[in-house]
């Protein structure tokens, strides 16, 4: 951007506090892993011993809350309105399933992974390969949505393409999950729940205390004018009111989505694996309540601030003013125009590109940004940045020299008449990075947002790819083709399927099937189709066997994947379709994606309980394991670490 | 499974055991239920004409109060089961 106009352009003031922020996080992290790595080989680090119930709970709950909590749920809500509950019924109460029916058991049980057990409590390699593929499937679809979470905020910081952002992002999670491989990594969750949390808290306390003149969010969200007020301006717009129910999805979604999160949640294999590291099953059930405490923190303030981040977002950006355009071609350099002076000129520049793109579908965009001012006359350099990455798209419809949020008919590309507004395309998941500076607050309080967004991203990431790497290794390399394989080359072949997860994960972040939050529920949909009825069976229905859970888990596994790949097709594999297979009205019973894992976990139930009633009973030593892990007594250390 | 001793030295204890912990367990999961789906989805709308503060009651209970009600109930899990624990002297000593 080296023309003679490239003083005009914004520079970022959250940039060099971005990097203090992110620098002192990663060193921190740097340094306990390093530390709790060299207690470790010293043998003063046992996993389990010394960790203390509320120290496993904040770890539990960085592990489990991920940018997708962070980063994207609270854009989510703040444009799906009432319908938001959705992600936040169904993530926490996920939780209560796991903390009561899952999390004590397996800890009874104590062999390292959830293939394990399903592989030990189906007598049977099957089943535990079957499990191991679905763990990779879920685990690989969860870390793409931090691929894409973290690619976002490196993308906003660096002022690089999203695909840039991801693949620094990914350098950096490979980096920190090969370092923090061992057990190490507890400490350093828990210094990123505190990380994330005091960087959720700051924007949202100071947000409230604007607009409600109360600081704590959850009470200034009911007992303020705040939702009225943002219900009026949003009717005024044409749009519905944002406290109104089955506006974003209908009733059966809203259901078929909270119980896919949910019922997936508790079977997260990287979540469940946790609950291992302490000491007792009475431990596993404290740090379950510490864990809730924790999470319940960020997820009773993530629906203050969407609502919040919406009043703000329509506050300053309706009636605001275009004082000029800048057109930054593939190459990076850009062009201005004045407005209104050259309006006309720009207006023809901007119709002879979109005329273009609209011919060659797959040609770099040029992008096209406008300087805009306030209603109250302020520069608004967020909605600039914003634009210049891609993730914000706005247009002049009406060509007044406003931007009107107003829904309006406009004529599409295919010619169709449609309800629009001028703000053309928002990525969901730029609401909470910008509400910092939506609602004016100061610089350095977006860097201190970025580097919780990286901590909520980095723990779950790392806990991922563990998974990934024990699944493949662990689970199935070592068994099939390596069995007499020795501990280094072990270890090399966890290392080369951590760099496979990162590169598959790398590819679905930057085409991702949804925003963050949807390609994360996509994950958990997965898990709650494949392993919730198998390791749920497996404790509470001893006539449960070998062929029953691996049919149920492959049926429910394909059955749930197929309907997603179908349904985003044209979002995962660009280069093979144009549009999705299926399309909206032709949705199972009108389920969207999200919500198909209920379906799938459904299938599941019937086929494991039914095909278990007419094949032989699992054998004796099966139904004494099952007694076993009803009782906690008993319960030493966790075999396998 | 070298870590496990036998079950229990009562077999009757370990059964009855399980069973209270079956019934802890279904009653909690019916008030889960209730909050995460009764109120906050089926019946959404009509609970929207009560209020708390400026917000319906609906709308404020699927975004807060049913969190809330998932943490009481984790807790109150933890504590009945300790208490079983004691009673059934299944438990760890620590």
């Amino acid at each position: 951007m080296f023309d003679s106009t490239w003083l005009l352009a914004v520079s970022d003031p959250a940039r060099p506090w971005t990097w203090a922020f992110v620098g002192i996080t990663f060193a921190l992290y740097l340094y306990i892993g390093w530390r709790s790595r060299v207690k470790d080989t010293e043998g003063f680090y046992v996993a389990g011993h010394g960790v203390p119930a509320i120290a496993n709970g904040a770890a539990t709950a960085a592990d489990w809350m991920s940018a997708a909590s962070f980063i994207g749920m609270a854009g989510l809500i703040s444009f799906a309105g009432s319908d938001g509950s959705v992600y936040l019924m169904g993530w926490t109460g996920g939780y209560v399933l796991l903390a009561l029916l899952l999390a004590p058991y397996l800890r009874k049980f104590g062999h390292y992974t959830v293939p394990d057990f399903i592989g030990a409590r189906y007598y049977s390699e099957t089943a535990r390969v079957v499990a191991a593929i679905c763990a990779i499937f879920v685990s690989i679809t969860y870390v793409a949505g931090q691929m894409k979470g973290v690619g976002l905020v490196f993308s906003r910081f660096l002022e690089v393409q999203l695909e840039w952002g991801v693949l620094i992002g990914m350098g950096i999670v490979a980096f920190f999950a090969v370092l923090g491989g061992m057990k190490g990594i507890t400490w350093t969750q828990v210094v990123q729940y505190f990380v994330l949390i005091f960087a959720f808290a700051i924007p949202s306390i100071a947000i409230s205390s604007m607009l409600t003149d109360n600081p704590v969010p959850q009470i200034g969200m009911a007992a303020s004018d705040i939702s009225t007020k943002l219900n009026e301006a949003l009717l005024e717009l044409g749009h519905a009111e944002y406290t109104q129910p089955f506006t974003e999805f209908d009733r059966l979604n809203v259901f078929c989505i909270t119980a896919a999160l949910m019922f997936g949640t508790a079977g997260l294999p990287h979540v469940i694996v946790r609950f291992y590291t302490v000491r007792t099953v009475r431990a596993a059930r404290y740090s379950a309540v510490w864990a809730i405490i924790f999470i319940s923190l960020l997820y009773t303030t993530a629906p203050a601030l969407g609502l919040f981040a919406r009043y703000n977002l329509i506050k300053s950006l309706h009636g605001a003013q275009i004082k000029n355009v800048e057109l930054i071609a593939a190459d990076g350099t850009s062009e201005f125009y004045s407005f209104p002076d050259q309006r006309d000129d720009a207006q023809a520049k901007i119709a002879e590109i979109k005329e273009r793109e609209r011919q060659s579908k797959h040609t770099p965009e040029t992008l096209v940004s406008f300087l805009l001012d306030s209603p109250e006359g302020e520069q608004l350099d967020w909605a600039v940045q914003w634009q210049r990455i891609g993730l914000l798209k706005l247009d002049d419809w009406n060509q007044d020299g406003k931007i009107s949020l107003k829904l309006m008919d406009v004529i599409d590309d295919s010619g169709k008449t449609v309800k629009r507004s001028e703000r053309a395309s928002i990525d969901k998941d730029i609401i909470v990075l910008s509400t910092p500076e939506v609602a004016g607050l100061p610089p350095w309080v977006t860097a201190i947002v970025a580097a919780g967004g990286l901590a909520a991203a980095l723990s779950t990431a790392a806990g991922l790819l563990l998974v990934i790497s024990s699944s493949l290794a662990h689970d199935l390399f070592v068994r099939f083709f390596a069995p007499h394989a020795s501990e280094a080359q072990r270890v090399l072949i966890g290392r080369i399927a951590i760099a496979f997860g990162i590169v598959v994960a790398g590819y679905f972040g930057i085409n991702p099937p949804g925003f963050v939050g949807e390609v994360v529920a996509f994950a958990f949909g997965l898990a709650a189709a494949s392993f919730f009825p198998a390791i749920f069976l497996g404790i509470f229905f001893k006539r449960a066997n070998r062929t029953g859970a691996v049919l149920g888990m492959i049926v429910g596994l394909l059955f749930t994947l197929v309907y997603i790949v179908m349904c985003t097709s044209h979002k995962v594999l660009p280069i093979f379709f144009d549009a999705p297979l299926l399309t909206e009205d032709q949705y199972l019973f009108g389920i969207r994606p999200q919500g198909i894992g209920t379906l799938g976990m459904v299938l599941n139930f019937v086929i494991s309980i039914g095909v278990s009633l007419v094949t032989a009973p699992p054998p004796d030593d099966v139904m004494e394991l099952v007694e076993s892990v009803r009782i906690p007594q008993g319960s030493g250390d966790a075999i396998g670490h | 499974m070298a870590d496990s001793e036998k079950p229990s030295s009562i077999p009757g204890n370990a059964k009855n055991y399980w069973y209270a912990n079956l019934k802890v367990v279904g009653v909690l999961l019916a008030i889960w239920f209730v909050a995460g789906y009764v109120l906050s989805i089926f019946l959404v709308d009509r609970l929207n004409e009560f209020h708390i503060g400026q917000l319906g009651f609906g709308f404020w209970f699927a975004q807060q109060g049913s969190i809330l009600v998932f943490v009481v109930l984790v807790l109150v899990y933890a504590l009945l089961m300790d208490y079983l624990d004691r009673r059934y002297q299944v438990g760890n000593r620590e």
